[in-house]
């Protein structure tokens, strides 16, 4: 299983969930992806994202405005 | 998979960014996405660069009045003769926000697609070699077929 990262930070609106899109289509089921991002919408996003794909969201937090995401592909 | 049709009827920058910006986050969450220009959408798709082409006289005039691609965009509200959309789009270029153009080129590389009203094209006189590349020629039965299959169709 292999781990990816994305750093998403500065990009706007549909940006974050583009790049998210694209690293996950090429990933292999189980990989895991980890991303940053600091529109603050993404918090909520990545929640109907991960529920419309089908993907799992396994931790999500903030620090200090960077939104902290880890995603399981299904 | 569900699918989402957007009819881009509207030639407004603002208008066409929120189209695009749908269209992207459609895409990337796994759906199909079908958009349709027609009429002032039309300018949407334009190239950039005058091609030369044989026109009709009116049909020049309409190539001359409209704006000339994506980045010749003005807003629907507070343009003030091109000074508000100079402005708006430097605030979203400091805040990072894709431009129209590069909203285009991710929807495309995306697979979002892009369908031009041949009935609007032949009105306006805007021929095939005038518009971006990877746009399909169609007409409303095309979109409606889509139309069909999807789960959202907006009309902006």
């Amino acid at each position: 299983m292999a781990e990816k990262h994305i750093n998403a930070r500065g990009l706007q609106c549909p940006g974050p969930i583009v790049e998210l899109f694209k690293v996950a289509k090429a990933a292999d089921s189980g990989d895991i992806i980890t991303i940053e991002v600091t529109d603050c919408g993404f918090s909520k996003d990545i929640n109907a994202w991960c529920k419309k794909t089908g993907n799992e969201l396994v931790h999500i937090d903030e620090i200090d405005g960077i939104i902290h995401a880890t995603i399981k592909k299904s | 998979m569900s699918s989402k049709t957007i009819i881009m009827f509207s030639g407004d920058l603002d208008k066409a960014m929120a189209s695009l910006i749908i269209a992207n986050g459609a895409a990337a969450m796994g759906d199909d996405v079908t958009m349709f220009f027609t009429f002032w959408g039309l300018n949407v798709l334009r190239k950039a660069k005058k091609i030369k082409v044989k026109k009709e006289f009116m049909e020049n005039m309409f190539g001359f009045m409209m704006p000339r691609g994506a980045d010749k965009l003005a807003l629907s509200k507070m343009n003030f003769g091109g000074a508000g959309t100079a402005m708006m789009k430097s605030i979203m270029k400091k805040k990072n926000v894709n431009s129209l153009p590069e909203l285009l080129d991710s929807a495309q590389a995306m697979g979002v697609r892009m369908i031009a009203c041949t009935m609007s094209m032949d009105v306006m006189g805007i021929k095939q070699e005038e518009l971006i590349e990877g746009i399909e020629l169609a007409g409303v039965a095309t979109y409606l077929g889509e139309a069909d299959s999807a789960n959202l169709n907006l009309f902006i």
